[in-house]
């Protein structure tokens, strides 16, 4: 791993709680998100409705997820069912460690490594859709209960 | 301008020249006393007006016994090289036909290679696991080019790579066309911002005290690559049976140390402090490093991170705790980078977003303290030196040759109280290593049965199946999220051996056959974990593995595309907020996808595969392991997640 990519992997393992907004970045990149943000309240945007949200993403598609999942390119850094991965830095989100509401923070605005998804690039609804999908990854079992993972 | 009507003075005919000075040498000593400067020289001596304008008779020497070609080759025997990689050229005919004719193709040994990139790498392989260099033959200008790559990598990861460059200087020397081509006023140009030494011999007595110079050169610490041109009259052109001239004398250097007072300030430090951390990275150059790591970590009870440039301290060891790295250093009031190929990195965190910042990662009153020969040599042009580090303590030293002198230090100074308290700090710092080892054996169970396989367990079955072997894993980690150094048990100095150095890609193949033939006499199982995108560069080296029967295991990481740039994209297409899903354009390997298998087949190797069931891929590396035991190389190709 390169000490590049082990900074990412260990800013992902703490960005559970590193959803501080006033560490989003510099201010121009503020301004122009909070306008975006802004523009989907004013004409009704379902980011307006997403805020409402907290574990269960509105009308979220796990079928119509999984295929976002690989065509938007999330799988190129948390792997094809969201176990993460230490050199890319990214979280294990498979199943999700986060309600609905600070997934979609983080991905709007993250704090740490990964690059941003707008909602213009990400509409709403796909976020939607990915997370329901992410949320329908079963948990495995415990590294102690995989022999070959003992050895 | 007059057309010249006077015979052309070329190499052939040269030779008759060269064949005279060497008649008058045997007619005896004051003959010999006459032109004793004319036998060192590249060029023959000018010929007289008669001779120029003779007609060729049947005395013309066509032949001839012994030519500077051979004594270079008594030469290179004389520094000890067990082999010479190259793809053939005709700038270093003379030294070729030597080595597996006078020679006996035998110390060295040639070895075929179908690109000079792979002939550099396999160099660079060979080095980290046999702790000497192999030579590699190129010509001086489209074998160079070829080459660069490799030596930039080993620049980079201080590897001493001893390239020998074909190259013909005298312009009345070469034939008219593909010579000139193939000549260059100044060979090693191209490649001196990332060698650490080069010359032009012009005599074969130059030939033979460079070569010793550069040899030491290389493996004095910063061991690095040097370049030593061979002129091609200076191979092809005959040499007396009795020429008084003998390879030089080789001694290599003792790495620097640092001094007394500066090892006993840093012991002091280490001893007095609460947490303090051991950074290793190109650490332990020997398997004496690695023992000499372990002892200054049980002195002192430690936090050993080990970036893993070399396998420099036991995986499974307590005090390893690079499995938590950024957490050790965060909490630690000392750290010593022992040659760290980026202490700023190691000590900061990075954000690569539009404005890139970034902030320490220590402890405001932590000590900084390095180690390391990469301050003895630094030069300007290459940006490989990274940050500034604003350090504390900075010792132009060989971190492995001080480690002994610093450990004996802080033994003297390590008073009982102390001891008690690094007592409870090594408790405290095994029970954080097996939570971390359970941290990850969690976090390998993630996408456990995936297909595509993913790469935790692509390690894990591969570490089923040789864990009870002698083993050696020569590919670099990187690119499986390090799955093996975290999971599996590594214990000597020849089972890792670290990356490219620079990154340039295109190293991990053939400097893992480089390894491989390395490890052969030791009789070890060699593998690597191979990433589709490397071996697409120059795949010839398949061909070569299975040519020279050189025994080795590659696992294909085959995620098909260069992924590290499909992510690169990614970000720039996140951060525009536009075309997000077509990152795979220019990035990707597929459409047609590539079989690596039949590939290997098609080199005369075995090959399986493509293997996407994780249940049968326990089996396949079996049946294949099965096949290298046998002195033969073997290819599975496995089907993965990216990372």
């Amino acid at each position: 791993m390169t000490i590049w990519a082990e900074h990412r992997a260990e800013a992902s393992a703490v960005q559970q709680t590193d959803l501080n907004p006033t560490q989003a970045g510099p201010m121009k990149r503020f301004v122009v998100v909070f306008l975006l943000v802004s523009a989907a309240l004013l004409f009704g945007f379902p980011a307006a409705r997403a805020r409402q949200s907290s574990d269960t993403p509105p009308n979220g598609n796990a079928q119509s997820g999984k295929k976002l999942f690989m065509s938007d390119g999330c799988y190129e850094c948390h792997g094809r069912q969201g176990q993460g991965a230490a050199q890319t830095g990214a979280a294990r989100i498979g199943p999700p460690q986060l309600s609905f509401e600070g997934f979609q923070n983080y991905v709007r605005k993250p704090t740490n490594q990964m690059p941003p998804y707008t909602s213009k690039a990400l509409p709403d609804q796909d976020l939607s859709d990915i997370y329901a999908y992410l949320k329908s990854i079963p948990m495995p079992p415990k590294g102690k209960d995989i022999p070959l993972l003992n050895k | 301008m007059a057309r010249q009507t006077k015979p052309v003075v070329d190499r052939r005919n040269f030779l008759k020249g060269a064949a005279a000075g060497a008649a008058a040498v045997a007619a005896g000593p004051a003959a010999a006393a006459a032109q004793p400067a004319e036998l060192k020289r590249t060029v023959p001596p000018p010929m007289s007006a008669a001779a120029e304008v003779e007609v060729p008779s049947g005395a013309e020497v066509l032949t001839a016994d012994r030519t500077g070609s051979d004594f270079m080759v008594d030469v290179i025997k004389s520094l000890g090289f067990e082999y010479v990689c190259a793809n053939p050229g005709s700038s270093f005919r003379g030294i070729h036909e030597s080595i597996i004719n006078y020679g006996g193709n035998k110390s060295p040994e040639f070895i075929t290679c179908c690109h000079e990139e792979s002939s550099v790498a396999m160099a660079h392989g060979y080095y980290k696991v046999e702790g000497k260099p192999l030579a590699v033959l190129a010509h001086g200008t489209v074998g160079l080019q070829h080459a660069a790559m490799g030596i930039y990598n080993a620049y980079c990861d201080r590897v001493p790579v001893y390239v020998i460059l074909g190259n013909i200087i005298d312009v009345t020397k070469r034939v008219p066309g593909v010579e000139w081509f193939h000549s260059v006023q100044d060979a090693a140009a191209m490649v001196r911002d990332f060698t650490k030494w080069d010359d032009l011999p012009i005599s074969l007595e130059h030939f033979a005290e460079s070569a010793a110079r550069a040899y030491r050169i290389a493996m004095t610490p910063p061991t690095l690559p040097v370049v030593l041109v061979a002129d091609g009259d200076l191979q092809e052109a005959p040499i007396p049976s009795d020429l008084k001239i003998r390879p030089a004398k080789l001694t290599t250097e003792m790495p620097p140390v640092g001094d007394s007072g500066s090892v006993a300030e840093v012991a002091r430090l280490l001893v007095a402090a609460e947490n303090p951390v051991l950074v290793a990275d190109r650490t332990a150059r020997t398997p004496a490093g690695l023992a000499c790591l372990v002892d200054l970590a049980e002195a002192l009870q430690c936090s050993v991170v080990d970036q893993a440039g070399r396998m420099n301290f036991p995986t499974r060891h307590p005090l390893n705790q690079s499995d938590r790295a950024r957490a050790a250093v965060g909490d630690a009031d000392v750290i010593l980078g022992l040659d760290v190929a980026d202490f700023y990195g190691i000590t900061h965190t990075y954000r690569d977003q539009i404005e890139r910042t970034s902030r320490p990662g220590t402890k405001p009153n932590a000590k900084l303290i390095t180690i390391s020969s990469d301050d003895l040599y630094i030069k300007a042009n290459y940006q490989d030196f990274q940050r500034f580090n604003e350090v504390d303590m900075a010792l132009a030293a060989d971190s492995e040759a001080t480690l002994p002198s610093l450990t004996e230090a802080v033994k003297r100074l390590a008073t009982d109280d102390r001891k008690r308290a690094f007592q409870d700090r090594g408790v405290r710092l095994k029970a954080a290593h097996l939570q971390a080892l359970e941290r990850s054996r969690d976090a390998a169970a993630f996408a456990w049965d995936a297909s595509p396989i993913s790469t935790a367990r692509l390690s894990m079955e591969l570490w089923g199946q040789i864990q009870n072997e002698d083993w050696s894993l020569v590919g670099a980690t990187t690119f499986v999220s390090k799955w093996p150094q975290r999971l599996w048990n590594f214990d000597k100095h020849y089972q890792y051996i670290g990356n490219a150095g620079g990154y340039g890609i295109g190293y991990n193949a053939p400097a893992a056959t480089g390894a491989a033939l390395a490890n052969r006499k030791h009789g070890r199982l060699t593998v690597n974990i191979q990433c589709d995108g490397d071996l697409m560069y120059a795949p010839g080296i398949l061909w070569t593995a299975a040519h020279h029967k050189i025994p080795v295991l590659h696992i294909m990481h085959n995620n098909r595309a260069y992924h590290q740039e499909v992510m690169q994209v990614q970000i720039m297409a996140d951060r525009h907020s536009r075309g997000i899903a077509n990152c795979g354009t220019g990035t990707t390997i597929t459409g047609p996808d590539v079989s690596y298998a039949k590939l290997a087949e098609s080199m005369g190797m075995y090959g399986e595969g493509p293997i996407s069931d994780p249940k049968e891929l326990g089996p396949a590396i079996k049946r294949a392991i099965e096949v290298v035991k046998r002195g033969e190389p073997a290819l599975v190709d496995v089907v993965t997640q990216p990372r």
